[in-house]
């Protein structure tokens, strides 16, 4: 086939056949373990998408997801990598919870939510700055920064919830409970809150302010090439740290949205991942706003399903770590195929 | 033009080179390129940008795999699938890049390559080089950093690394770009002795009088093909002028008068006239005492002080390396001084950024296209934008508007001669003459004041060359100033009412357009340069 | 507050740190030899956590502890073969694959786990320690920091081997040519494929010796991730190291003393909260960062690949 015809083939396939790809090699090591593939998939669908209460759980499990993604497009966009998104998701999250209860209590409902959120946001916010100042300033590789701060993050968040923000009255350390009448307002009768709505406007607005603004742009020139940047006059540090601000801001706002929306309580134990999970769906969506939606519900699906699947399969759910290292290695793959294609 | 004797008729050539084709995409590089190397000759490549120098000297040295075509190594057909293998075959290159290891010093540099599982050879090596300098007539300290080095200096290890393991064929591409006239006059020397030692010297340029002063047989290539060659006996019994002229028209199809000559013969006289006039105007630039911090590579500034006034050319002369390039980003924003003042038009620019010195009409036209000047991933469109970001009519509000932008984009296009399939093609497919041209155009409008040029015409073409100086020129008719810093004496001394020489980071000396304008320059470039 | 100080607790302390320092550091001179040469590794945990797998089920299987650790390293190598094909043969994106060969190795290490142990939850039994004579009978240091299990003392070794090898070899300045400019080791007539790849293997030897020390001697067990970011740790343990393998040691023994410091709080009934004690290596580094990061001397060719004759 001519390489035309070729490559216009792979631009359809590249999505999709890192997902077929993994699906299948999961199924071969289900296999070689002795379990039935088809029933573990199968289980999976019957779980989310062919249940009405299954499919509102995956919308609920999408919205912090979507702030996470959009948090790594801002950054990955301008060439940045902010792997602490764990750690800022984490803080904004023990924050918010923090001072939830109270907050609801004492001010009217529609003002209390909306400065929660900001809490969690601005918590974030300020977690990121030292890692930005560091590459601002200095030049340091951001890589070792966010990890260290996810580090202490957690720690930090442990010790606080252990302390200043322990409910006295729970035996466990942990937040004080907000009751589910106070969490964030559900739609008609199910399970999904504004929160969801909430995430995927964002992430939508975080793709035509990438792609259509002049800020988007001067993001994108920092990452693609940063001494052009600065050949072009474009302020690269206040960039940067305005790149910083606002990845961490939407990681935890992702927090915060989970906080208010579904669990209520942060115990001091806990340990979101997701971040490292997020970031091949990012590079599967190119970095699109729109098409890391359907990646993002594609990964909400595996993971609520996977879990009741893995339990019937007597297998551990870290199973599903394998099938998202196996999407983001053959994804690296069939880009690189599609380059040479090219002739590049 | 040099003469010297060729013992009788030429013996089988060393190299020989048949029907070589090569392509990358959609790009011809190379095609269907013959020609001989001949022991104790130098063979000139010439050509324009683009026309497949580099990528045949890639070739030759291993670098690349031609889709086509033969190479013969003293009678053995052969493929030269590695670097490796064109060393053992006795082929070393010296780049014009410098290929040193930075950080590591001039011995670790030559004891890379050895075999790793040996102890550090240092006592032979150390031998070898001294050999090898004695040979070149040049003398190195073995334990300095190579990245600390002055680029002639880099260059003396490069020739030392090439001819290390007793290669008989030595490529040298575009190897004075960087040097003073003093340096190019010992590379000189150091061909000659090659020569005599029986050595197939291959030198690729684009300089007319290099070809007529080293070369004994040249090729001329264009757009991947070979449209001319001239063997030495031909070549030796023409005259200067007719070398010329027969070089121009392969290069470009078209029968004119040499260009460079012509062009510097009219050049002190013209310069002269304008001279008077122009310092009567009122200073638009200055600089007072100022002072740097030491960067990789170059060297720093040492209380610089100059003025340049309205409608004036400025230029900077001196070998590169010192501190050239940390004038120009002094000048327009990208770095910041230690010590000392920049006054623009009555403004104390030292807490200007680089916008704001573009936005009052500071213009930097950067030598490094590639790493500063665009963004490689973007389009024309973009990249013809890319200083002005978030700036009416392109975005309103914050918003993209596509439209302008394109339009815009057409207009420069079509107004600087662009070749381009289109204001959306990504700027990576274009040639370095037409993304200079660009790059002309992008600092030329919205009424600039002063443009700082760093080296303007490197790497472009005959023709882009004078289209180039004739644009500084009108500029400079209305107004415009323009510091335009240059490796290339010829250049500044047909553009410039005034030329500075920096050396070591210190601004030796300024020279105001006169008749032995380029002795009185060159002479201060080697005076202040005693190494 | 008398256990504080006791000897015996003094012992510990000591030794645990070590303990807990060695795998880091182990890992840590590994990813410099990576780094060195200009590759960003960051699936060095997921080398470190497969060494452990591989290290604590060889030593169960065979009851021999020293062919865990060389299991250990082998399986390391394993994992790092896959990060030279995806990185330095078929020049895919370093981080890319590094943060993929992690997940994939927490996957499959936990997968594994469950499969072969999560019924018994075997361990281990205590290795018996060798004490160089004469030194390990100095009150404290002695049983601390001279009697330990040979893989330990052997750990100690490497570094000063490294240093050697990286300033006074061959090999050393054909790393070093990789990581700064990789043109030149190419016209060199040196491979620059080949030393990066062999580079990265050396890497998942030595993460895959560190995690199984973690299991076979820090632990006694394995159980799913293990290695907790220690990984990570060595990662920037290596990057602040500025190419000095004495300085991988020396900020490895200072975070294993913090996290000693830990349990050593618990025994002697202090009550710092642990998660004070742990926050302290972090906010040390990230103070040594914002000190010294501006001069970090990283290679000029870290994680970018090489292709000859690229336009």
């Amino acid at each position: 086939m001519n390489r035309g015809l070729a490559l216009k083939l792979l631009g359809w396939l590249r999505p999709i056949a890192p997902i077929i790809l993994a699906l299948l090699i999961g199924a071969l090591i289900l296999a070689a373990l002795g379990r039935d593939p088809s029933a573990f998939y199968l289980q999976i669908l019957r779980r989310t998408v062919l249940s009405p209460s299954g499919a509102q759980e995956v919308l609920v499990l999408m919205a912090p997801l979507l702030c996470l993604a959009a948090s790594l497009i801002v950054c990955f966009r301008a060439g940045l990598w902010n792997l602490g998104v764990d750690g800022q998701y984490m803080l904004g999250g023990v924050f918010t919870s923090a001072f939830a209860a109270a907050a609801t209590a004492s001010m009217p409902y529609w003002f209390a939510i909306p400065c929660l959120v900001a809490i969690g946001i601005a918590v974030g916010v300020v977690w990121s700055m030292v890692p930005a100042m560091l590459r601002a300033y200095q030049g340091v590789n951001e890589i070792i920064s966010t990890l260290m701060m996810t580090f202490l993050a957690l720690s930090t968040g442990a010790f606080l919830i252990k302390t200043v923000f322990d409910d006295p009255e729970s035996p466990v350390p942990q937040t004080i409970f907000l009751p589910i009448e106070d969490r964030l307002p559900r739609l008609f009768d199910s399970l999904v809150h504004v929160g969801v709505i909430a995430a995927v406007v964002i992430v939508l607005a975080v793709h035509v302010i990438m792609t259509r603004t002049a800020f988007g742009l001067k993001l994108q020139i920092v990452g693609h090439n940063p001494r052009a940047a600065e050949h072009a006059g474009l302020n690269v540090k206040r960039l940067t740290l305005a790149v910083f601000a606002i990845s961490a801001g939407l990681a935890a706002l992702g927090g915060a949205i989970d906080v208010l929306g579904v669990r209520g309580v942060v115990r001091a134990d806990w340990h979101p991942s997701f971040g490292l999970l997020v970031v091949p769906l990012v590079f599967l969506a190119r970095f699109h706003g729109v098409a890391v939606i359907a990646f993002v519900a594609f990964f909400a699906v595996l993971t609520i399903g996977g879990e009741s699947a893995s339990r019937r399969a007597d297998l551990p759910h870290d199973f599903l770590l394998i099938m998202m290292s196996l999407i983001l290695l053959i994804l690296a793959l069939t880009d690189h195929l599609i380059s040479r294609l090219k002739g590049r | 033009m040099h003469q010297h004797v060729h013992a009788g008729a030429p013996a089988a050539p060393v190299v020989s080179l048949s029907g070589i084709t090569k392509r990358f995409g959609p790009v011809l590089a190379n095609s269907d390129v013959s020609l001989q190397l001949y022991a104790g000759e130098v063979h000139a490549l010439l050509g324009e940008n683009g026309a497949g120098k580099s990528t045949l000297i890639g070739i030759l040295s291993g670098l690349l795999q031609p889709d086509a075509g033969s190479i013969v190594v003293r009678g053995q057909t052969v493929s030269i699938a590695a670097p490796r293998e064109a060393i053992a075959l006795g082929i070393g290159t010296v780049f014009q890049h410098a290929t040193l290891v930075p950080t590591l010093t001039v011995v670790e540099n030559l004891l890379l390559g050895q075999p790793w599982w040996v102890r550090l050879r240092r006592t032979q090596t150390l031998e070898r080089l001294a050999e090898l300098s004695r040979l070149l007539g040049v003398s190195i300290d073995p334990d300095a950093t190579a990245g600390e080095l002055s680029l002639g200096e880099q260059q003396q290890i490069e020739i030392i690394k090439a001819l290390w393991r007793g290669e008989r064929v030595l490529i040298l591409d575009e190897p004075t770009s960087m040097l003073t006239p003093q340096g190019v006059r010992e590379l000189g020397v150091v061909l000659n002795r090659l020569r005599s030692e029986g050595m197939a010297i291959v030198l690729i340029t684009h300089k007319l009088h290099e070809v007529l002063e080293f070369g004994d047989r040249l090729t001329v290539l264009k757009l991947g093909q070979v449209v001319g060659a001239l063997e030495p006996q031909r070549f030796q019994e023409m005259t200067e002028d007719q070398a010329r002229r027969f070089i121009v028209s392969t290069m470009f199809g078209r029968k004119e008068d040499s260009v460079d000559s012509a062009a510097s013969a009219r050049a002190p006289v013209a310069a002269a006239k304008r001279q008077t006039s122009v310092l009567q105007q009122p200073a638009l630039l200055e600089l007072r005492g100022i002072c740097t911090v030491r960067r990789q590579r170059e060297v720093a500034l040492d209380r610089v002080s100059f003025s340049v006034h309205s409608g004036e050319i400025f230029g900077v002369a001196g070998v590169d390396g010192n501190g050239q390039k940390q004038l120009a980003e002094v000048i327009a924003g990208q770095m910041q001084a230690s010590s000392g003042q920049v006054f623009f038009d009555a403004h104390d620019l030292s807490s200007a950024s680089v916008a704001q010195r573009q936005a009052l009409g500071l213009r930097y036209l950067t030598d490094d296209r590639l790493g500063e000047g665009t963004v490689g991933s973007f389009s024309v469109a973009l990249n013809a934008v890319l200083k002005r970001v978030g700036e009416a009519p392109f975005w309103q509000r914050g918003w993209t508007r596509d439209a302008q932008i394109t339009s815009y984009a057409r207009e420069l296009i079509a107004t600087y001669d662009v070749r381009t399939p289109g204001p959306d093609a990504p700027i990576g497919t274009l040639s370095g003459g037409n993304i200079q041209k660009l790059l002309f155009g992008r600092e030329l409008t919205r009424a600039p004041k002063l443009v700082v040029y760093n080296k303007p015409t490197y790497g472009l073409d005959v023709a882009n060359i004078q289209a180039a100086r004739d644009r500084i020129r009108a500029q400079a008719q209305q107004g415009v100033a323009a510091v335009i810093i240059s490796t290339e004496l010829e250049e500044l001394v047909e553009l410039c009412d005034r030329v500075a020489v920096m050396s070591r980071g210190r601004m030796v000396g300024i020279i105001e357009a006169c008749d032995d304008y380029a002795e009185a320059i060159g002479g201060l470039m080697v005076g202040g340069d005693s190494r | 507050m008398d256990t504080l100080f006791t000897q015996a607790f003094a012992t510990a302390f000591i030794a645990g740190a070590i303990t807990a320092g060695v795998p880091l550091w182990l890992a840590g001179l590994g990813e410099q030899i990576s780094e060195k040469s200009g590759v960003l590794n960051l699936g060095l945990e997921g080398m470190m956590l497969a060494g452990a797998f591989v290290g604590f089920s060889v030593a169960l299987a065979t009851g021999s502890f020293a062919l865990g650790f060389l299991a250990g390293a082998l399986g390391g190598a394993l994992v790092a073969l896959l990060m030279v094909l995806l990185c330095v043969v078929i020049h895919l994106n370093q981080i890319v694959v590094g943060i993929a060969i992690t997940l994939a190795m927490q996957g499959a290490t936990s997968l594994a786990h469950h499969v072969m142990y999560a019924r018994d939850f075997p361990r281990l039994p205590r290795q018996n320690e060798w004490a160089i004579p004469f030194l390990s009978d100095i009150p404290v240091i002695g049983k601390a920091i001279f009697t330990h299990h040979p893989v330990i003392f052997m750990a100690v070794l490497l570094v000063p081997l490294l240093a050697w090898v990286f300033r006074s070899t061959h090999i050393g300045l054909n790393l070093s040519a990789a990581g700064e400019k990789p043109a030149a080791l190419d016209i060199a007539g040196v491979s620059v494929g080949w030393t990066r790849g062999l580079a990265v293997v050396a890497t998942g030897l030595l993460g895959g010796l560190g995690g199984a020390v973690m299991s076979n001697i820090g632990a006694g067990l394995f159980v799913p991730f293990i290695t907790g970011g220690a990984g990570f740790m060595a990662i920037v343990l290596a990057m602040l190291a500025r190419g000095r393998p004495t300085w991988v040691l020396g900020s490895a023994l200072i975070v294993g003393l913090a996290m000693s410091v830990t349990t050593a709080l618990q025994v002697g009934g202090l009550q710092i909260p642990t998660d004070v004690v742990q926050m302290l290596p972090f906010t040390l580094i990230i103070v040594v960062l914002a000190l010294f990061g501006r001069r970090a001397g990283l290679p000029a060719s870290l994680g970018l690949p090489y292709q000859r004759g690229a336009r």
